[in-house]
């Protein structure tokens, strides 16, 4: 186990390489999502009326999901940055060393992930003043199940990169055409209190519904609840389930 | 160092299986430079990569520095260098940072991976460009970094996989001294693959000849050549000449086919052993025998003659090895 930490903190410290060298990029990445919270906050609260979020204010129900949201732009991504290496020989070479496979795949999903990090504490200290009710504690207990859930996601974009490799194009129109509708299946944008029958059934089967919702709970304060036991039960299903299929993927791709 | 049996790799090509690799057995002592010599296809690559544990085998063993490959994949990676057919440095990382993560990946110590770093950029002269990203190196300063990136943990085997494809000559023969010195200093029992002749001939000691997934020879190139081609003694001589002159061939060598080359002048030629001394001799007594041979040619034997003769085909046709 202790290999897998440290050779996943060696590739986790490779991914970073490039972000630190570019501190603007990051820089803009990291306020972006301060502009879509001040634009769309406000409508969502008049258009939609706060008894949909039952009772709370809307920047309480709609900041952790704007943080999933976040999440999933970037560690969906975890794929097309291995597609760069894949096509000159440096993913060869990482894989002709001794790291663990799982490390791999870890190590490049929570580099998608990292900004986030930042981003949230950023989003929630900004959006104190306005309302927004900070418990740090929880909001730090969120991060780490979100980066559970992140590590599967971000395996799972690997393997997809894997697969698609002759095809790059395939690779973002597999990813687009599941990213959004697992966002707006999970209740991330708008609540789904007032959703058709199907819509309610289809997120049922949604594992991020499940990190929703225990992101929303633990963000508004409360730790011992079912939704967090749920929302904990998805990240984790979704962690083992993604970086067993990504050790499949990496063993199995032949060139 | 290497000890493979019956190692053969299938490939599923739209439902159709390919055989890359049919049974390679093979055994490789330490400190051995050896070659996979072989037409695009032939299944090198694929041997190399069961060998590296990059690719497992669909069947058959190999132990590599005294590890299965199919048990203990990474326990050989750890063992081993490998460098591939593309650039291994990524291409916006700074040559000194993708070196020292390199040293990190095999558990070297910080300290350790920058001093080991230091020489190899001082060898492979590559220590002004440290700090500069990869991708605005020339493709053999990159293939240097390469090299440098494979000897960083300082494997006692080392594999490269097409080493010297798409370099010019001198950067070919730079990339070679370091090579070799490399192996003078530290004793590196090598392998590599590739499809020139004259590079299995001049650097490797010793050439394994795969086609078709199999290996067809397997000797020094010297020995590969002599028993494989020999020699070949070629006169040209007046049309009224030609079977005294086949006469005189046939008592030191083996008679070939004679080939008109105009209407009143003919080549015959035969195999002959050891060229270079029987040529004079021959011209010496086709002089006394009043034989006018108006032309004389020795051809010694490539890397290329065992292939034709091997298998009927040159290496040489796919236009690449040349």
């Amino acid at each position: 186990m202790s290999t897998v930490v440290t050779d996943t903190r060696a590739v986790f410290a490779r991914e970073m390489t490039l972000v630190m060298r570019d501190p603007f990029s990051l820089a803009f990445s990291i306020v972006q999502p301060l502009v879509f919270l001040a634009l769309f906050g406000p409508l969502l609260g008049a258009t939609v009326g706060s008894e949909a979020f039952g009772g709370e204010s809307s920047l309480q129900w709609f900041l952790p999901g704007v943080i999933v949201m976040l999440s999933m732009f970037g560690t969906t991504m975890t794929g097309s940055n291995l597609q760069i290496e894949m096509n000159t020989g440096s993913y060869e070479r990482v894989l002709a060393t001794p790291l663990s496979r799982s490390s791999l795949l870890a190590g490049r999903a929570l580099k998608e992930f990292a900004p986030l990090v930042v981003q949230a504490v950023l989003l929630t200290v900004v959006t104190v003043p306005f309302g927004f009710d900070l418990y740090p504690v929880h909001v730090l207990a969120g991060l780490v199940l979100l980066g559970v859930f992140g590590i599967g996601v971000g395996a799972l974009s690997y393997s997809l990169a894997l697969v698609t490799r002759k095809n790059e194009w395939v690779f973002w129109m597999v990813q687009q055409s599941l990213l959004f509708p697992l966002l707006i299946l999970s209740g991330i944008m708008l609540p789904l209190e007032s959703a058709p029958g199907w819509m309610k059934t289809a997120s049922s089967f949604n594992p991020l519904t499940y990190v929703v919702e225990a992101e929303r709970t633990l963000f508004g304060g409360t730790f011992v609840d079912r939704d967090v036991a749920y929302g904990a039960l998805a990240a984790a299903l979704t962690c083992v389930a993604g970086v067993a299929i990504g050790i499949r993927t990496i063993r199995r791709s032949t060139s | 160092m290497i000890h493979a049996e019956k190692l053969t790799r299938h490939f599923r090509v739209k439902k159709e299986i390919v055989e890359a690799v049919r049974g390679i057995d093979i055994d490789v002592a330490e400190g051995e430079l050896l070659a996979f010599l072989g037409p695009n296809g032939a299944g090198k690559s694929t041997t190399l990569r069961m060998l590296t544990s990059l690719l497992p085998p669909t069947s058959g063993t190999a132990t590599v520095a005294g590890v299965s490959v199919v048990d203990d994949p990474a326990g050989v990676r750890k063992r081993i260098g490998y460098i591939g057919q593309g650039n291994g440095a990524g291409h916006y990382y700074r040559v000194l940072d993708e070196l020292l993560m390199q040293g990190r990946f095999y558990g070297m110590s910080k300290a350790e991976a920058r001093q080991r770093a230091g020489e190899l950029l001082e060898t492979l002269d590559l220590r002004d460009l440290a700090k500069r990203a990869v991708m605005t190196l020339s493709g053999g300063q990159r293939r240097r970094l390469d090299i440098a990136m494979g000897l960083m943990h300082q494997p006692r085997l080392l594999f490269l996989d097409e080493p010297s494809t798409g370099m010019d000559p001198q950067n070919r023969a730079n990339l070679w001294e370091h090579i070799v010195r490399m192996r003078q200093q530290h004793g590196t029992t090598i392998v590599l693959t590739t499809h020139y002749l004259e590079e299995a001939d001049s650097m490797a000691e010793r050439v394994v000849v795969i086609d078709h997934g199999q290996i067809i020879a397997d000797d020094t190139p010297a020995n590969l050549k002599a028993k494989l081609a020999g020699d070949r003694i070629m006169f040209t001589v007046p049309a009224r000449d030609v079977e005294k002159a086949e006469r005189l061939l046939a008592d030191h060598g083996n008679l070939l086919q004679r080939a008109g080359v105009t209407n009143d002048r003919i080549r015959v030629s035969a195999r002959v052993e050891n060229g270079p001394e029987v040529l004079p001799v021959l011209v010496r007594a086709a002089d006394a025998a009043g034989l006018a041979v108006l032309a004389a040619q020795l051809h010694q034997p490539t890397l290329d003659d065992v292939f034709l003769n091997l298998t009927g085909r040159s290496l040489r046709e796919g236009g690449e090895s040349r």
